[in-house]
């Protein structure tokens, strides 16, 4: 367990890292996936294909594919960025389809009721949206959504696998390969910087659920 | 508009119909330039010259039988995986989930910690771990088995929370008859229990199996040497110099593998769903649905009462 004490500036940086990857995710995949969301619950049927057809194809493409898509394929095609922000692209590219059927299957639970009590008081498409079916659709949402969201956590370490990410991951994978540190002293101490990431998240997100659980 | 009006908005007038047909215009129209500016930019940058793509669409190209053959490699490796992965989970994911509901109250507490532990932890570095910390310990063997394990160790907890969910959603009256005519609690759970919820739970468990093949492709990051899809396709890219063609081909071909897989869910849910609809199937009937307020005995049940939110929610929505 030295190599722990040793190495735990290193250890400490993964952990910020990881933390930084997974927070510009978190804002980029929650705007874009709730865009695609009202794309597919809008009444515009291009808008509506749109969305489903991203969901579909993004869904049943492993993140390491698209990763490789945003790491190798773009820069082949003129866009050049920093690796972290390659990967956060890819991260959230890959997030965003799950957000929006987690906001998207929040939106169907609205009792029809509601919105169309919305609409005999004359309110518009994005009245209604906006201030009866949301409020409630996030409620709903808040459960598959926190799976999400630990998902994309854990999904962060693909970013590091790739051995550029600056993130707890990639620490790993250099303390182990290239100084030929023993590997489960440090491997365990990545294991447990993830789980000091995902644990008290699924701990604030049940709290969060029971606080605003609304019964149906 | 596929599903008919939505809970959003009623069937349009003229007016809305208008304002949603020139939004549609308006949408294709942005849609098109943008697949304009794609092109042009995949055209400025040399990726759309045909010795980039015929290798891997026209059976004449030099390279196509090469490539194929390769890529099929990569299709069995993925699938033997993917196959030996499910099997060892479902396996242990039943033997997980019967000694949770099983153990005491503090005797499970090890299995609970091991289940949370490994169900937090990036499969990524599960599968790190394996290859990494295996051998260290003697255990030499195939990048393969490195993968399956790794991906073993997180879907079992993660099949076991499915099946816990699926017990959970059973009507209680299964256990008590169970128990009432004297059954030990094993039984009841192996026999009665286990039973209805690997039925209830099908589509979940397909589901979970497109996860576990989108996830061999991690083997590609983080092994040295697998043949599985996503490598070959990296191996591919190397020699032909055409990552972007043959990333998309690799997409393709897990897009496709794992949309079956999907249908395949949904075909299951919706046969289930019937098959409890029509009761007088004999077999069928697992839903009476009782709602008997005999939950005081859940001393006497261990599992399924320690506070876990799935399982609840599962309770709640089913019920």
């Amino acid at each position: 367990m030295e190599v722990l004490v040793d190495n735990f500036g290193l250890f400490v940086d993964g952990f910020l890292g990881s933390l930084r990857i997974i927070l510009y995710t978190l804002v980029f995949a929650l705007v874009l996936g709730t865009l695609l969301a009202m794309m597919r619950v809008s009444p515009v049927p291009p808008l509506q294909r749109f969305g489903s057809g991203y969901v579909s194809i993004v869904r049943n493409s492993p993140l390491t594919v698209m990763l490789f898509f945003t790491a190798f394929v773009l820069p082949e095609l003129g866009f050049n960025a920093r690796f972290i922000w390659l990967g956060v692209l890819g991260l959230t590219l890959y997030t965003a389809a799950f957000v929006c059927e987690a906001v998207r299957s929040g939106i169907n639970a609205v009792p029809s009721g509601q919105a169309e009590a919305a609409r005999a008081v004359g309110l518009t498409f994005g009245q209604s949206l906006g201030s009866v079916v949301m409020p409630q659709a996030l409620r709903t949402v808040i459960p598959p959504l926190g799976s999400v969201i630990i998902a994309m956590m854990k999904n962060s370490a693909v970013v590091g696998a790739f051995g550029v990410g600056g993130d707890l991951f990639s620490v790993g994978t250099r303390l182990t390969s290239a100084q030929g540190l023993a590997a489960l002293p440090v491997l365990t101490g990545v294991l447990l910087g993830y789980l000091a990431i995902t644990l008290p998240t699924a701990t604030i997100l049940s709290r969060i659920e029971e606080k605003v659980a609304i019964l149906r | 508009m596929s599903q008919g009006p939505s809970v959003l908005y009623d069937a349009p007038g003229p007016r809305a119909r208008r304002r949603s047909r020139i939004m549609s215009v308006l949408s294709i129209a942005v849609f098109l330039v943008l697949a304009v500016l794609v092109v042009l930019r995949l055209r400025q940058t040399g990726q759309l010259s045909p010795e980039l793509w015929s290798p891997i669409y026209w059976p004449g190209d030099d390279q196509f039988v090469a490539v194929w053959t390769q890529i099929l490699t990569g299709v069995r490796y993925t699938l033997t995986a993917a196959s030996l992965a499910i099997a060892f989970s479902l396996v242990l994911g039943t033997v997980l989930t019967t000694s949770r509901l099983l153990l005491g109250r503090y005797t499970r507490l090890p299995v609970v910690l091991l289940a949370e532990v490994l169900r937090g932890a990036p499969v990524v570095l599960l599968i790190f771990f394996a290859a990494r910390v295996l051998p260290g310990f003697g255990v030499q063997l195939s990048q393969l088995w490195y993968l399956v394990i790794g991906l073993t160790a997180y879907n079992f907890v993660v099949i076991g929370e499915i099946l816990r969910a699926g017990v959970a959603a059973l009507p209680n009256g299964q256990r008590e008859a169970g128990l009432a005519i004297g059954l030990t609690p094993r039984q009841t759970v192996l026999q009665i229990q286990l039973p209805q919820a690997f039925r209830l739970m099908l589509p979940a468990l397909i589901s979970q199996l497109v996860v576990i093949v989108k996830d061999t492709s991690l083997a590609a990051l983080i092994l040295t040497g697998p043949l599985e899809l996503l490598n070959v396709g990296e191996r591919i890219a190397g020699f032909l110099d055409n990552p972007l063609q043959a990333y998309l081909l690799v997409a393709i071909l897990f897009i496709i593998i794992n949309s079956l897989l999907g249908r395949l869910a949904t075909y299951t849910e919706k046969r289930l769903g019937r098959a409890r609809t029509a009761p007088n199937r004999g077999e069928d009937i697992t839903e009476p649905r009782t709602d008997t307020d005999l939950e005081a005995d859940a001393a006497a049940t261990p599992g399924d009462r320690d506070a876990d939110t799935d399982i609840t929610q599962g309770r709640d929505t089913t019920r």
